[in-house]
C-alpha cells in the first residue's frame, strides 16, 4: 500500500523530530493532550515517543468510544442483548468491555445472540434477513461514527425495518473537551485535535479553545507522520506565541466539514440534556438521542432498560486516564489487577484505550536507553 | 511506584508460563490461540494430561519407537467459515495443516487421519468437492489419508462439515529441534509474506464491503522444511507454522519457552500489498494474522545464510527472510523495531480479532 509508506518513512520521521527538537527550550515542558484514541493507538504502535525530546509529554485523551461508556449504559446493552428473540449486534470492541456482571461476551457464550458487525447496515441487512426477530445495533462512537448510524436509520424508514432498533450512545467530542479544561490541576499546553471526527464536524467547533481557554489546537490525521507533524505545529505555536486553530489534517478535514453528513444526523437524532461518560461524570449537551420523529427505530423506547448510574469499580481509574489526570501505569490497578486478558477498565479494553496501548506496546526504549535495544 | 516498577511487574507477568482461567464459560476468545487459549490449555487441559510427551507442546508430540528413532504425532480440528475460499478449501487446509505440524516438527510425514463431522441437510456434491480437494491435496503432498471416520450430527449443529485430523511422521535424525536450544545471537527466519490466509477467509466471508484479490497461502510444507534441515544443519534450532495468532504469538511462544527476547525488524516483513491494506481498514495488525504455507524457523548465525538461500531456492519460500534476532534481555518478550524509527512490545493478544480462520 503505497499510499500508506508514505505516512510512515522514518526518514522524513526524524527530519521533523529533529526540527522539533530544534524548537523546544531546553528544561521547559510541554504537556500536549492527544484527544483521540486513534491517536494514542498510533504514538504506541509505532513507538512515536521514542522520537520526541525529553521535554514534550504526551497526555492520553477521553477520545475512545468504548473507554467513555459508562456501566450503567453497557449493563442496559447486555439486558437488551438477554431479552428472548433478541438479535444484539456490535462492533468487536465492545464485547469484551466489563460491566456489572460480566461482558458481552459472556452474555454470548450463555446464550445471548451477539453478533458482531462491521457497519450498522450488516445489522440491518441482519434485520431483514431475520425478519420475525428483533435486531439491535449498539451504536457508540463520536461524530465519526454517528453519520452512517443516521443513514442506517433513514433506510431502516425507508425500508419499514419495524424489527430493527438502535441502542443509541453516540457521544460529542467539544463538551468533553470543554469538561477537561475545567478540571483542575491538568496544565495542558495544547491539543492533537480530532481528525475523522473534524471530517464530520469541520475545525471550526475547537475555535473557542484558543480563544477562550487560551490553548492551541492542531487538527491532526492518523498516520505517524500526521502526529509528528502536529507535535511540530503545536510546538511552533508555543514557539512563536500564537494560539490558534491549525488543521494538519488539510488533505481530508475542512474548516466546515461534511454538510451531509451533519444533516443525516440532524434528521435522525437530537442532542441529549446531559450523558454520562465514564470517569468524567454527567456532561451537559454531550451525546444525541435518536429524535421522537424515530422512535420506532429506538432501543431506548422499545425496550425496557433500568437507565439505572452503575458506579465504576472502587479500584478502576479509567476517568483519571481519560481526563489526562493520571498516566496508564500510574493508576492502582494497572497490570496487576486489570490487563487485556481481565479488564477492569473500558481504557484496557479497546484497542484505542490508552492503558490498552500502553500494556501491549510498552515502553521500553525510554526507561533501558536507546542503546540496549539498538545494540547487537 | 515507578515507572519502571510498573513495567517490570507486567514483563514478569508476560514471560509467566502458567496461566490460569477465570472464565465461568468458553467463549471465543479460548479458541483464537491468544492468551485465552493458552489459559485453557496450561490450568484446565495440562493438569490432567501431564505426561512427557505432551509436556514440550510443540506441532507434535515426539514418540520414541525402537532403534532410537522418532515418530511425531499430531491432532488437528478445522472448523474454517467459510469452508470454500480463495487459494483452498477446507480439505487442502486439513491435509496441509497436519502435514505442516509434522514438517515443522522435524518430521517426514507418512499418514494422516481425517474425521468428517456433517452437518444434516449439506448437499453430497458439495462434501465431494472437499473430499476431492483432501485427495487432490494428499496426492501432490505425497502423504495418504490412511484412516478415517464420518459421523452426522442434526441441522444447525456443525455449519456443513467439520473435519478432524491426526498425522504422524518420521522425525529426520539429522536434527534435534527444541525451542530451549535457541540463543541470544541467533536469527529469525520467516518463510514468506504474512497474512495472506487469515485475510483471505475474511474476505470470503462477504460480511465486509472489501474486494481484494488475496489468496490464502495454504501449502505443505514438508519439503521446504527437509530443504532448510538439508541446508542449515547443527544450526537449525527450531522451526514452527504460525496459524491461529499470526507470527507475533508463534514468536511469543518461543520466547517464552527459551526465555530469551526477540527483536522483529517490521520493515524486514513482507506482507502483499492487497493484504497490508485490508489490515489497515481493519485495524489489524498483519503480524497477528493466520498463515497456512509459512514457516518461522530459528537459526543459530553461523547457518542463518545457508538457511536463508535454501528457502529462498524453493518455490513455497521465494519470499523468505531473515525478520530478527534472538537477544537475552528482557526474557520472555517479543520487541518490535517499528519502520517508523521506535521501538515496541509486539505482545500476545487476549483474543484474536478473526475467530475461526482453520
Amino acid at each position: 500500500m503505497r499510499h500508506v509508506s508514505e505516512y510512515r518513512s522514518g526518514e522524513v520521521a526524524r527530519g521533523l523530530a529533529e526540527r522539533i527538537a530544534a524548537l523546544v527550550e531546553p528544561g521547559q515542558k510541554y504537556k500536549l493532550m492527544e484527544v483521540c484514541g486513534g491517536h494514542t493507538h498510533t504514538i504506541y504502535r509505532h513507538g512515536l515517543e521514542d522520537l520526541l525530546p525529553e521535554g514534550i509529554e504526551l497526555v492520553h485523551g477521553p477520545g475512545c468510544p468504548v473507554c467513555v461508556i459508562p456501566m450503567g449504559r453497557q449493563d442496559d446493552a447486555i439486558a437488551i442483548a438477554e431479552q428472548d428473540g433478541v438479535i444484539f449486534t456490535t462492533f468487536a470492541d465492545m464485547l469484551r468491555v466489563p460491566a456489572s456482571r460480566g461482558s458481552l461476551l459472556d452474555a454470548k457464550a450463555a446464550g445471548a445472540d451477539v453478533r458482531i458487525v462491521y457497519s450498522p447496515l450488516d445489522a440491518l441487512r441482519i434485520a431483514r434477513e431475520n425478519p420475525d426477530r428483533e435486531t439491535v445495533f449498539f451504536a457508540i462512537g463520536f461524530e465519526t461514527t454517528a453519520p452512517s448510524t443516521a443513514l442506517t436509520l433513514l433506510r431502516a424508514r425507508a425500508e419499514r425495518a419495524a424489527n430493527f432498533s438502535v441502542f443509541c450512545n453516540h457521544v460529542i467530542v467539544a463538551p468533553a473537551l470543554l469538561a477537561i479544561l475545567r478540571s483542575e490541576g491538568l496544565a495542558l499546553d495544547g491539543f492533537i485535535g480530532p481528525g475523522h471526527v473534524s471530517t464530520v464536524i469541520g475545525t471550526e467547533p475547537y475555535e473557542f479553545i484558543p480563544r477562550e481557554h487560551r490553548k492551541p489546537v492542531v487538527v491532526c490525521g492518523f498516520e505517524p507522520l500526521d502526529v509528528l507533524q502536529s507535535i511540530y505545529m503545536l510546538v511552533r505555536q508555543l514557539a512563536e506565541g500564537r494560539c490558534e486553530v491549525e488543521n494538519q489534517y488539510s488533505r481530508v478535514v475542512s474548516r466546515g466539514g461534511n454538510p451531509l453528513a451533519i444533516r443525516a444526523i440532524a434528521e435522525t437524532m437530537e442532542l441529549r440534556d446531559t450523558f454520562e461518560w465514564r470517569g468524567l461524570g454527567f456532561i451537559p449537551s454531550s451525546a444525541m438521542r435518536i429524535r421522537d420523529s424515530f422512535a420506532e427505530h429506538d432501543a431506548e423506547v422499545r425496550f425496557t432498560v433500568a437507565g439505572a448510574r452503575v458506579a465504576d469499580p472502587k479500584a478502576c481509574q479509567c476517568g483519571e486516564v481519560l481526563r489526562g489526570a493520571i498516566r496508564p501505569w500510574e493508576c492502582k490497578v494497572f497490570g496487576t489487577a486489570c490487563t487485556p486478558e481481565q479488564p477492569i477498565g473500558t481504557c484496557m479494553v479497546s484497542s484505542e484505550g490508552a492503558c490498552a496501548a500502553y500494556y501491549n506496546y510498552g515502553r521500553l526504549e525510554r526507561r533501558r536507553g536507546a542503546g540496549v535495544l539498538a545494540a547487537g | 511506584m515507578e515507572e519502571h516498577e510498573v513495567l517490570d511487574r507486567i514483563a514478569r507477568r508476560r514471560a509467566r508460563t502458567a496461566r490460569r482461567i477465570t472464565d465461568a464459560r468458553i467463549t471465543l476468545a479460548h479458541g483464537a490461540g491468544g492468551r485465552s487459549s493458552q489459559a485453557l490449555l496450561e490450568s484446565l487441559f495440562l493438569p490432567v494430561l501431564s505426561n512427557p510427551l505432551l509436556a514440550p507442546l510443540g506441532d507434535s508430540a515426539q514418540v520414541p519407537i525402537e532403534g532410537g528413532a522418532r515418530l511425531a504425532f499430531t491432532t488437528d480440528g478445522y472448523v474454517v467459515k467459510p469452508l470454500r475460499f480463495p487459494g483452498g478449501d477446507i480439505g487442502t487446509l486439513a491435509v496441509n495443516g497436519t502435514i505442516n505440524d509434522l514438517a515443522v516438527s522435524g518430521a517426514k510425514p507418512l499418514a494422516l487421519s481425517a474425521a468428517f463431522i456433517l452437518e444434516e441437510g449439506l448437499e453430497v456434491a458439495e462434501l465431494e468437492r472437499y473430499a476431492a480437494s483432501i485427495g487432490a491435496a494428499a496426492a501432490a503432498a505425497g502423504v495418504p489419508v490412511a484412516t478415517g471416520d464420518t459421523k452426522v450430527v442434526e441441522r444447525g449443529k456443525a455449519d456443513g462439515l467439520y473435519i478432524c485430523t491426526a498425522g504422524v511422521g518420521m522425525i529426520d535424525e539429522r536434527v534435534t529441534l527444541d525451542p530451549r536450544l535457541i540463543r541470544p545471537g541467533d536469527r529469525i527466519l520467516i518463510s514468506g509474506a504474512v497474512g495472506d490466509h487469515g485475510m483471505a477467509v475474511l474476505m470470503a466471508r462477504g460480511e465486509l464491503d472489501l474486494e481484494g484479490e488475496i489468496e490464502s497461502d495454504t501449502a505443505p510444507l514438508h519439503d521446504l522444511a527437509s530443504a532448510l534441515i538439508t541446508a542449515a544443519g547443527d544450526s537449525l534450532r527450531c522451526m514452527r507454522d504460525p496459524t491461529r495468532g499470526g507470527v507475533a504469538t508463534t514468536l511469543n511462544e518461543l520466547a517464552r519457552a527459551a526465555s530469551v527476547s526477540i527483536v522483529i525488524d517490521e520493515a524486514s516483513v513482507p506482507v502483499h500489498a492487497a493484504v497490508l491494506g485490508a489490515c489497515e481498514i481493519l485495524g489489524i495488525d498483519p503480524l497477528y494474522v493466520a498463515n497456512e504455507g509459512k514457516l518461522v524457523a530459528v537459526v543459530a548465525p553461523e547457518g542463518a545464510e545457508r538457511a536463508l538461500a535454501a528457502l529462498r531456492a524453493h518455490p513455497h519460500g521465494g519470499e523468505a527472510v531473515v525478520a530478527g534476532e534472538v537477544r537475552g534481555d528482557p526474557p520472555g518478550m517479543v520487541l518490535l523495531d517499528t519502520a517508523f524509527g521506535g521501538t515496541r512490545v509486539l505482545d500476545t493478544l487476549a483474543g484474536d480479532p478473526l475467530p475461526r480462520i482453520c
